[in-house]
């Protein structure tokens, strides 16, 4: 799905409107166009990684409206009047998000390609506040691979991380 | 993706009147997407429903509960009201996919999402499924994840949804709409067996919507389980699951509902197999029984003989577990 081309006689493009990373957005994307296409091709946010394009690997997780999607499985144009945020907006003003931060602290990471998509998802599970063991933090990262095998660090840095984040009442 | 016109209708009979041979209604997206990028559908027009107004879970006067088709997968799990009184229903969607896909996933397309067969997956290779007449390559083919009850000579996939389980232990029915009116359809007659016609899911017309999914009063919330048994602990297919609720009168089995799920074109559930179980005692010997003639009719493909003995195993450890009180 990497043609962004209008066939001939295609339909028409779509405008919608996205709050993305805080910024009011409109757009113009074609009906076809994945979140995750329009991210990185379109916007060059490239933050957003794309690992299997097919739902399997996390890699390509985002924020809309603070719950954590995959954002290859999703149109942009069913986002329309969405808050997106992707891993370029979590910092603030004030520096790296604590999840990044603790991800940094923990070494989180090995390549890195799964990291965005990790981060993200691990904001994400802290806003729904549904983990509270191990067992737990585990299984609801499961939607997450990474190639590199960082899952130990990976977990340690999320446990680090979210008593800070449920202390702030969680909003990405 | 082959280019799609792409409508967001506001109002039902907004979206029925675009409904046609050509188009699709998308909720989440989860599957429909997916099987586009493979290249496997190709609609012409995408009909996103997200606008439509079924996102309510209600109270019906039976004293159920009435889930709209748009309700999220991750939403429902974790409504008070399903948490409380359907456990079997939280534990089955929670045991499915991953978190973002559960965020993702509406009610409406968990029920309607297609097999995960490797061939029906490959545009490449001959699919009845797929491409009516063409021929079932699993059959003599790779099988291990394919079916051992009511599979055909046509088709031998299953169904991979582990919601649909506990929704067809409960005994849940579908309420959908389409030009013709609403319909009622009971939960055992909503998902079909491959037969001659495996291109046929379930027994929902093109052109109509599911509208909501009803649970009945009775939820089995005290005496619950959901066991699903997979190749990895997590985000996998079920090899085999089982929904397992019992009605208890102190060690007595006043009334039983065991679902299988992963071993046939729709989730299995056979009523002499529960019958078997009133008025016994809870206890292992019952329960194996009750396995015995569930799986009875089983036939074993090349790779997956595996599964009855799999099945036979999980359906005495979940009522089992079930007997001991819904793990919490
Ligand atoms: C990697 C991966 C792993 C998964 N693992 C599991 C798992 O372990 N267990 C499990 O149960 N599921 C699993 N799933 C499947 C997932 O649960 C389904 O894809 C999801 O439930 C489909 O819902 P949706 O709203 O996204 O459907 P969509 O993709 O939007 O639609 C699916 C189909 O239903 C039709 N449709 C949708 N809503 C309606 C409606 N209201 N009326 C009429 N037609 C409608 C669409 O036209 C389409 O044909 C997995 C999916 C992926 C990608
Ligand atoms: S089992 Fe069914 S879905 Fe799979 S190849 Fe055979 S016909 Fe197609
Ligand atoms: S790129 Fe979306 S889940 Fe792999
Ligand atoms: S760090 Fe390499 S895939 Fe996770």
């Amino acid at each position: 799905m990497s043609q962004n081309l209008p066939a001939a006689g295609a339909p028409a493009a779509c405008r919608i409107l996205l709050e993305l990373n805080g910024e009011r957005r409109e757009l113009e994307v074609q009906p076809w166009t994945t979140l995750l296409d329009l991210l990185r091709d379109q916007l060059g946010l490239s933050g957003t990684k794309k690992g299997c394009d097919h739902g399997q690997c996390g890699a390509c997780t985002v924020l809309v409206d603070g719950r954590r999607i995959n954002s290859c499985l999703s149109l942009a144009v069913m986002q329309d009047g969405a808050k997106v945020t992707t891993v370029e907006g979590l910092a603030g003003a004030d520096g790296l998000h604590p999840m990044q931060a603790a991800f940094v602290r923990h070494d989180a990471f090995q390549c890195g390609y799964c990291t965005p998509g990790q981060i993200c998802s691990a904001v994400g599970l802290a806003n729904e506040n549904r983990a509270h063991t191990r067992d737990e933090l585990r299984e609801q990262m499961s939607g997450n691979l990474c190639r590199c095998g960082a899952y130990p660090n990976i977990l340690a840095a999320i446990e680090d991380a979210l008593p800070t984040l449920r202390g702030q009442g969680g909003d990405a | 993706m082959t280019p799609f016109s792409y409508h967001r209708p506001e109002a039902i009979d907004e979206a029925l009147a675009l409904a046609g041979p050509d188009s699709r209604f998308i909720a989440g997206g989860t599957n429909l997407l997916d099987l586009m990028k493979e290249n496997l559908l190709h609609p012409r027009r995408l009909i996103d429903i997200n606008r439509l107004p079924l996102r309510e879970i209600t109270p019906t006067p039976e004293g159920g509960l009435l889930i709209g088709a748009l309700v999220g997968n991750a939403e429902l799990a974790w409504d008070p009201r399903i948490e409380a009184r359907y456990p079997l229903v939280a534990k089955a969607i929670l045991a499915g996919a991953s978190p973002q896909l559960r965020n993702m996933a509406s009610t409406g397309g968990n029920l309607l999402q297609r097999t995960r067969c490797y061939y029906f997956y490959d545009a490449q290779t001959p699919c009845n499924k797929r491409e009516p007449g063409s021929g079932c390559p699993a059959r003599d083919g790779l099988n291990r994840m394919h079916a051992i009850l009511g599979a055909s000579d046509a088709c031998v996939a299953v169904h991979p949804s582990d919601l649909c389980v506990a929704l067809a232990a409960l005994g849940a029915q579908v309420h959908t709409q389409g030009p013709q009116g609403k319909r009622r359809i009971d939960f055992a007659d909503f998902h079909r067996l491959p037969d001659d016609e495996p291109w046929r899911d379930n027994n929902l017309d093109e052109r109509e919507l599911v509208t909501a999914v009803e649970l009945p009063p009775q939820g089995y919330a005290g005496h619950c389980a959901y066991l699903k048994l997979r190749d990895r602990a997590s985000y996998a297919f079920a090899l085999v699951s089982v929904a397992a609720a019992l009605d208890l009168d102190g060690e007595r089995i006043r009334g039983a509902r065991i679902a299988l799920g992963g071993v046939a074109h729709k989730p299995w559930r056979l009523v002499e197999a529960e019958q078997l179980l009133c008025g016994r005692r809870a206890e292992p010997a019952a329960f194996a029984e009750a396995a015995e003639r569930l799986l009875q009719s089983a036939q074993p493909l090349a790779g997956n003989a595996f599964k009855i003995e799999l099945a036979r195993r999980a359906i005495v450890r979940a009522l089992g577990e079930a007997a001991g009180g819904t793990p919490r």
